[in-house]
């Protein structure tokens, strides 16, 4: 146990840098970015926290993870009580220490950021997480009593996987369905391994296994069972929609159907969940990107995930093509600053206008238009504007759109009494989360559309709370 | 696991199997397809429901072995089991009483059609089917083919059976004769699916066809199944697999369904050289099965 410093002291300790894989080196493996926080490093860190009396950090995490306290519990060197304080409200801290946009969350309003730099919350998070699936004592919570109630979660994402803790502890029967093969969601197929390992999220899945989740793979529902028949032939007493919003949405340009280019997903499906970057022991291929010219269009996470892909599976140049500047991306920071360490080259504020092909039918070459930034738009950024007779030919061999995704309608169309609004994502009450169908309801990315791991766990759990009551009072 | 409770060749390289997969054979119609992923860490590939059998909760599939994924399929056994069976998926064929239905088969297409002139029996149409293949041992579901249409004609290339030529030149008799064809659906390689499609446009006959783009998820997630149909992009596994032949542009379908060709030929040769190691997950799949402990089981 280590003694508090006076605040004076705290506020001179530098915020410690997170270890990282050398950009060289890393561009050229799947192995981790970051390497994780040493104990005393971790200890010194948990020192800068002022202990604030109302911690503006809470309010700023959308789950109100207890960062005070457990920042607390690293100091004492308390990392198993930390790490359980954490699980009191964010069930995947592995995950969310990894991946949560910390800058716009917790750290964006941790009060030392005024003057210094915030506390490394999300480093902190993931050193007691890690901490916890290194000693192997993972502080699985007791289970209450069966209740006899049937709970399905359709969707693996966070959302459903979050729900699904929450509703076997309180002594339900949860069955997950998952249409793919792998367990996790976005946490699977999207992002990759060199940002969140695998076998982190196969870990978190197995402790929900041992809590008496049951999960069944290979399920697609509204294809291979109906809503409607859970309710009527198989006992399901109610059922939560965490389909998340998975569809890709492509531009309508020209020379979209040209050989190399490829959505987002299709491109990070291929090399994360099919293993496409180890073809001596998978057998998904992917398209050649070795010594070629990769280009990605976005600017989101889903974009430098896919750029950050393609430069490890060998490309010679590669692009982000983003129509906006750089302090418009939607992509957390962190991954904007190690993209770029590894030789990304960004082309900001340029869009593609066409892609051209050979007679083959492959793509050659991407003609795309400077812009500039005009006035604000609806969601409060300036809007691009293209320039008059700026087009060039960048040469291409592999293009990957990362635009945004939209709803997936599978389950949807076969539900007709689950409401959706003009974009196809379902219609649930912001409090219960409760559509408008009875038994029936949805959180994460296939209500809010796309947002964040942290939100949809959040939603995870609210419906949770929602089922439980709706299983407990029969009252809807 | 899925277990193969059934597996026979019935030609050389196409080999049918029946599956045990309860949930899928209840609910698949005809036009459905599965994806399977034959061990851990093979590739998911996509395959035509071609029967089902409700009370044994097996469904059929019938495969021909063109590269490493359905090669290694068609060394499986009675007994032996598959890793990931999802489905049915995409659209059920149109199935209405439209008069007379031709159903053609092109090789394995064959298997593809059969649930649907099925069905177009059972729904009260003329079904006048033409199967082709190359040569006569590489024909198959004649039987069957022929119990479920009014008339069969048999095509081949050689003319080791049946008439020697081309199904196109079957179908350009029949409307000669004329014959009054309300539909045509046609299954086969791309090449024959587009033949079939210029026979059939200047006489304004509906024609379907069921494309065959290479697929990953099967549920509408990536879009590398894309497909342009009248100019306008769909998704085959969501939106088809059957489209209207007469919009269909088979000259990107085509391009796209080569997009592999060098990592496919890689990964074949180096199967070819050594299958252990695929056996040898294989064989892992079958402890799997006895132990069911060890691994995910069957849904
Ligand atoms: C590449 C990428 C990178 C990202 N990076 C970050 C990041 O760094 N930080 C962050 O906070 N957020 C990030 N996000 C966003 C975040 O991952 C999502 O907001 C979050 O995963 C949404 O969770 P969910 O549970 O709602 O849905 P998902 O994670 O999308 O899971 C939905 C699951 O439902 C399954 N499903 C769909 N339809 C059916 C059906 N009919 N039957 C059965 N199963 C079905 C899907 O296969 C999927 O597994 C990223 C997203 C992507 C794509
Ligand atoms: C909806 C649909 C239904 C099908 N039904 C049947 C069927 O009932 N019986 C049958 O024998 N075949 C069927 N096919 C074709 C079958 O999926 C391919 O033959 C198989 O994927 C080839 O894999 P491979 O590894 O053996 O060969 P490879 O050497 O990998 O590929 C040979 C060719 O097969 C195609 N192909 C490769 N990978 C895929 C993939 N993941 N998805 C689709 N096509 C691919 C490409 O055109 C490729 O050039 C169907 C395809 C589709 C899209
Ligand atoms: S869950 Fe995310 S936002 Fe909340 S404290 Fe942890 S890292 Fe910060
Ligand atoms: S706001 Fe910052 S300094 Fe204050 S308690 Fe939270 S982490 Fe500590
Ligand atoms: S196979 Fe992925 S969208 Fe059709």
């Amino acid at each position: 146990m280590t003694e508090r410093l006076p605040p004076k002291e705290r506020t001179k300790i530098p915020r410690q840098a997170m270890p990282e894989q050398d950009p060289h080196e890393r561009a050229h493996n799947f192995a981790e970015v970051n390497r994780g926080l040493e104990i005393l490093v971790a200890e010194k860190e948990a020192q800068r926290c002022l202990a604030c009396n109302d911690p503006k950090c809470v309010h700023g995490c959308p789950v109100g993870v207890k960062i005070r306290e457990f920042v607390d519990l690293v100091i004492e060197g308390e990392y198993l009580k930390a790490a359980a304080k954490i699980r009191e409200d964010n069930v995947l801290p592995a995950v969310t220490g990894r991946v949560c946009p910390q800058e716009n969350q917790c750290e964006g309003s941790c009060i030392l950021g005024k003057r210094f730099s915030p506390l490394a919350i999300g480093h902190l998070e993931r050193f007691v997480a890690d901490y916890e699936q290194a000693t192997g004592q993972v502080g699985l919570p007791e289970r209450a009593p069966a209740t006899g109630k049937k709970v399905a979660i359709v969707g693996s994402g966070p959302a459903g996987l979050s729900c699904a803790g929450d509703l076997v502890l309180k002594g339900h029967d949860v069955t997950v369905f998952e249409a793919l093969h792998e367990i996790g969601g976005v946490l699977v197929y999207g992002i990759p391994e060199f940002r969140l390992p695998k076998e982190i999220v196969r870990n978190e899945v197995d402790n929900l296994r041992k809590m008496g989740v049951d999960f069944q793979t290979n399920v697609v529902i509204g294809k291979t069972v109906t809503i409607d028949e859970l309710f009527d032939e198989e006992g399901y007493d109610a059922v939560f929609i965490a389909t998340g919003a998975g569809l890709p949405k492509f531009m309508n340009l020209p020379g979209e159907h040209l050989g190399g280019v490829y959505s987002a997903n299709e491109f990070l499906t291929r090399v994360n969940l099919m293993k496409a970057y180890d073809p001596d022991h998978y057998d998904s291929p992917i398209y050649y990107c070795r010594d070629r010219n990769v280009a990605v269009i976005g600017g989101g996470n889903t974009a430098m995930d896919s750029i950050r892909s393609a430069l490890r599976l060998g490309a010679k140049n590669a692009y982000i093509i983003y129509r906006r500047g750089e302090e418009e991306m939607p992509a957390r920071r962190e991954e904007v600053h190690h993209a770029r360490d590894e030789g990304v080259q960004f082309l900001n504020l340029h869009n593609p206008v066409e892609f051209l092909g050979n007679d083959d039918g492959y793509l050659t070459a991407v003609k795309l238009i400077k812009m500039e930034l005009g006035p604000e738009d609806e969601s409060g950024r300036r809007s691009p504007i293209p320039i008059e007779s700026s087009e060039f030919d960048l040469p291409l061999d592999v293009a990957i759109i990362a635009i945004g995704t939209g709803a997936n309608p599978l389950v949807q169309s076969t539900t007709p009494d689950v409401k959706t609004n003009k974009w196809g994502y379902i219609v649930a009450d912001d409090q219960t989360l409760r559509t408008t169908k009875r038994g029936v309801f949805a959180g994460g990315d296939i209500v809010s559309g796309s947002a964040t791991v942290i939100l949809a766990m959040g939603a995870g759990r609210t419906a949770a709370r929602s089922i439980h009551e709706y299983l407990t009072t029969g009252e809807w | 696991m899925f277990p193969i409770r059934q597996a026979r060749f019935l030609a050389p390289e196409i080999k049918l199997f029946k599956i045990e997969a309860p949930r899928i054979a209840r609910r698949r119609q005809a036009g459905q397809f599965v994806i399977v992923r034959i061990h851990e860490h093979g590739e998911r590939i996509p395959l035509t429901i071609a029967d089902s059998d409700v009370d044994q909760g097996t469904i059929t599939i019938v495969v021909q072995g063109i590269g490493k994924t359905t090669k290694l399929l068609n060394m499986l056994e009675t007994g032996d089991a598959i890793q990931d069976v999802v489905g049915p998926l995409g659209e059920p064929s149109e199935v209405d009483q439209f008069g007379t239905v031709v159903v053609i088969g092109g090789g394995v297409g064959t298997a593809i059609a059969f649930p649907t002139a099925v069905a177009m029996k059972q729904a009260g149409n003329r079904v006048l089917s033409i199967i082709g293949a190359k040569s006569k041992e590489l024909l198959i579901l004649e039987d069957e083919m022929r119990a479920t249409s009014d008339e069969l004609f048999i095509m081949t290339d050689d003319g080791s059976a049946g008439t020697h030529g081309f199904v196109t030149q079957k179908l350009e008799d029949l409307i000669q004769q004329g014959e009054q064809i309300d539909r045509v659906l046609a299954i086969g390689p791309i090449p024959m699916m587009q033949a079939v499609a210029n026979v059939t446009r200047p006489h304004n006959i509906k024609t379907i066809v069921s494309l065959n783009p290479i697929m990953v998820d099967g549920t509408g997630m990536c879009g590398g199944c894309r497909v342009t149909v009248g100019s306008q992009t769909r998704f085959a596994c969501v939106d088809g697999p059957e489209f209207d032949a007469h919009d269909v542009d088979f000259k990107i379908l085509a391009q796209r369904n080569t997009l592999y060709h060098s990592s496919e030929q890689t990964a074949f040769e180096s199967f070819v050289s050594d299958p252990s190691k695929d056996i040898d997950q294989i064989r892992h799949c079958r402890l799997q099965q006895r132990h069911p402990e060890v691994g995910p089981q069957a849904s």
